[in-house]
């Protein structure tokens, strides 16, 4: 999940428009961005299809870490390629974003300043190669698991965005898997690699999917509005059930000793994140979180005078196409 | 030399090429000044190491001695490296990284026309392939350096200072030695001196719609393609790239 505890924001509007709105959904109608929509409506949207797309900016930092060090041709080819999916991604949903009235680059300020997040799974390292197979596997996982039931959101953008994102996210999952599977099936230090990637990402995956229900206060709104599908301890429960026979397959020890599986439920059972590990990284405490957002500073500010540049060019074209006319 | 000894060398000098330079750029993987900017560059360096893989794949073919393309890649030495100078320099700001990839597509671009009528079929058959991507390198670096060029004082004072430091890297490009002797005759190969008034016509039309100013100078660095003499960068680029093979030797990835 690429947004987390995004606040449905309180709405006073008309009441009979509100009802009528409502209704629009509850027939399972999309919302297209000329229609009228409430004030909270937009604002919740545009929170989270920002920090979603933010997320997949961000995401580009750890992944990026390892494209100099690939270790053969084919694994560099592949990952460049996830990377600049994940950047196309970003475009669009910015694109999504930007029909509810904000621009682009006023998300970016936002995300610059700290006043909007990104998945807080981004704030953690890639060490070893088995981390990027890890991301791939486990972090483009978790976010299926949300986007999946997304593409049936009531926003339209976001829903067209949704089942493009999914397609691309899908096989980024497989070939994650394809990696990890070959380091697992390898030697024992690349066997140790891969243990070493799953043992510290699994928390921070289950993370992905934001804070128990029963903590969690912002759900209620936003699942009327259909713009979340699914609660997170139901989508989590879910990556636990679907990734533990994946790791079993593997032939890689459970990242958690609490993993077992519960005949009565029907489901595995699992311990929770440290919470309070959670809550830290999205205060900004994680290990990466500083070096991340001032990677992002650093981009904007070196490359304003390329901004202001081409800008500027654009301007002299049209005026001297003009001054032609 | 054999004709095929001095085939493998040339293709090494092909394929060194692009994968020093695809490495480069994709050393600014979530670093660019605009999102456009980073999926062009990565989409680049997606396209140069697609390239490595053919043209390191294609030389390892003809050396007969049972190397991959990774191998080539991977477990070579500075002193094996056959690429030019210009790849291997540190990307600078972004105006450089661009002006670099002009002056690198405009010779890329002019290489591969002749190299798709090569004798050597397989050849041919990579130039064809490469040409289509280079085509378009040539055209958004060269637009962009337009744009930075003939934008602000700022970014016009930068493509300038990036022109001026690279342009000592450009004459490597068209120095021809005994390999090239050897591909001419038979007929795989342009001569390398015989794509400089093409590329200087390039060129001078591209810095001349950027109001860039081309030194007069004709003096240029050499060693890389004879690997003779690289710079201190290239050691440093290689134990990044090389690093996971040559700590877990035989693995496979």
């Amino acid at each position: 999940m690429y947004a987390q505890m995004v606040k449905s924001e309180a709405t006073q509007d008309d009441p009979e428009k509100l009802a009528a709105f409502q209704a629009r959904i509850d027939r399972g109608e999309k919302i297209e961005p000329k229609d009228w929509m409430p004030e909270g409506y937009r604002k919740t949207l545009i929170r989270q299809i920002g920090q979603h797309a933010h997320s997949e900016i961000v995401g580009q930092l750890p992944e990026g870490n390892w494209i100099t060090r690939a270790p053969t041709l084919e694994r560099k080819a592949i990952l460049l390629a996830k990377v600049q999916d994940e950047a196309g991604h970003g475009l669009y949903l910015y694109c999504a974003a930007e029909t509810l009235g904000v621009s682009r680059d006023e998300l970016t300020e936002m995300l610059l300043d700290g006043r909007m997040k990104y998945s807080s799974i981004f704030n953690y390292p890639t060490l070893n190669w088995a981390d990027i197979g890890a991301v791939g596997w486990l972090v483009d996982g978790a976010a299926i698991m949300n986007q999946v039931p997304l593409q049936r959101t009531s926003f339209g953008p976001y829903s067209r965005a949704m089942i493009r994102v999914c397609k691309e996210e899908s096989f980024h999952q497989r070939q994650g898997y394809d990696a990890i599977r070959k380091m697992a099936e390898g030697t024992p230090e690349q066997k140790k690699m891969a243990q070493d990637a799953l043992n510290r990402l699994w928390f921070p995956s289950l993370m992905m999917f934001g804070p128990s229900d029963k903590d969690s206060v912002h759900s209620e709104q936003s699942m009327a509005w259909k713009i979340k599908m699914n609660t997170n301890d139901e989508l989590r429960q879910k990556f636990v059930d679907q990734t533990v026979p994946q790791i079993e397959f593997l032939g890689l020890e459970l990242p958690d000793p609490g993993i077992k599986w519960n005949e009565e439920r029907g489901h595995y059972d699992y311990t929770d994140p440290d919470w309070s590990e959670f809550f830290d990284v999205i205060k900004g405490n994680g290990p990466c979180n500083t070096d991340r957002l001032a990677a992002r500073n650093n981009a904007w500010k070196d490359g304003a005078w390329v901004r202001d540049g081409l800008l500027a060019h654009a301007q002299k074209k049209a005026a001297r196409k003009h001054a032609a006319e | 030399m054999t004709r095929d000894e001095a085939l493998a060398q040339f293709l090494l000098r092909m394929g060194d090429n692009t994968l020093i330079l695809g490495h480069r750029v994709s050393e600014w993987c979530g670093h660019a000044p605009v999102l456009e900017e980073d999926i062009a560059l990565a989409n680049t360096a997606l396209d140069l190491i697609g390239q490595t893989q053919m043209w390191l794949g294609l030389a390892g073919e003809v050396q007969g001695m049972g190397k991959s393309a990774d191998d080539l890649a991977f477990l070579r030495d500075v002193w094996d490296f056959r690429n030019l100078l210009l790849v291997e320099v540190p990307n600078g700001d972004f105006g450089r990284t661009l002006m670099r990839q002009c002056l690198f597509d405009a010779w890329h671009s002019i290489q591969l026309g002749h190299l798709m009528t090569s004798s050597d079929e397989r050849v041919a058959a990579i130039a064809a392939k490469a040409s289509k991507e280079v085509a378009y390198h040539l055209e958004r670096s060269a637009d962009t350096v337009v744009g930075l060029g003939d934008g602000t004082e700022e970014s016009h004072r930068r493509m300038q200072e990036a022109l001026d430091y690279l342009w000592p890297y450009v004459g490597e490009m068209f120095q021809s030695d005994e390999v090239d002797a050897e591909m001419v005759k038979a007929g795989i190969a342009p001569d390398p001196a015989s794509l400089r008034a093409d590329f200087d016509a390039l060129i001078t039309r591209i810095m001349g719609e950027a109001t860039l100013t081309i030194p007069d100078s004709a003096f240029g660095h050499k060693g890389g393609r004879t690997g003779k003499m690289h710079t201190e960068h290239l050691g440093h680029l290689l134990t990044q790239m090389q690093w996971l093979q040559r700590a877990y030797p035989g693995a496979k990835w």
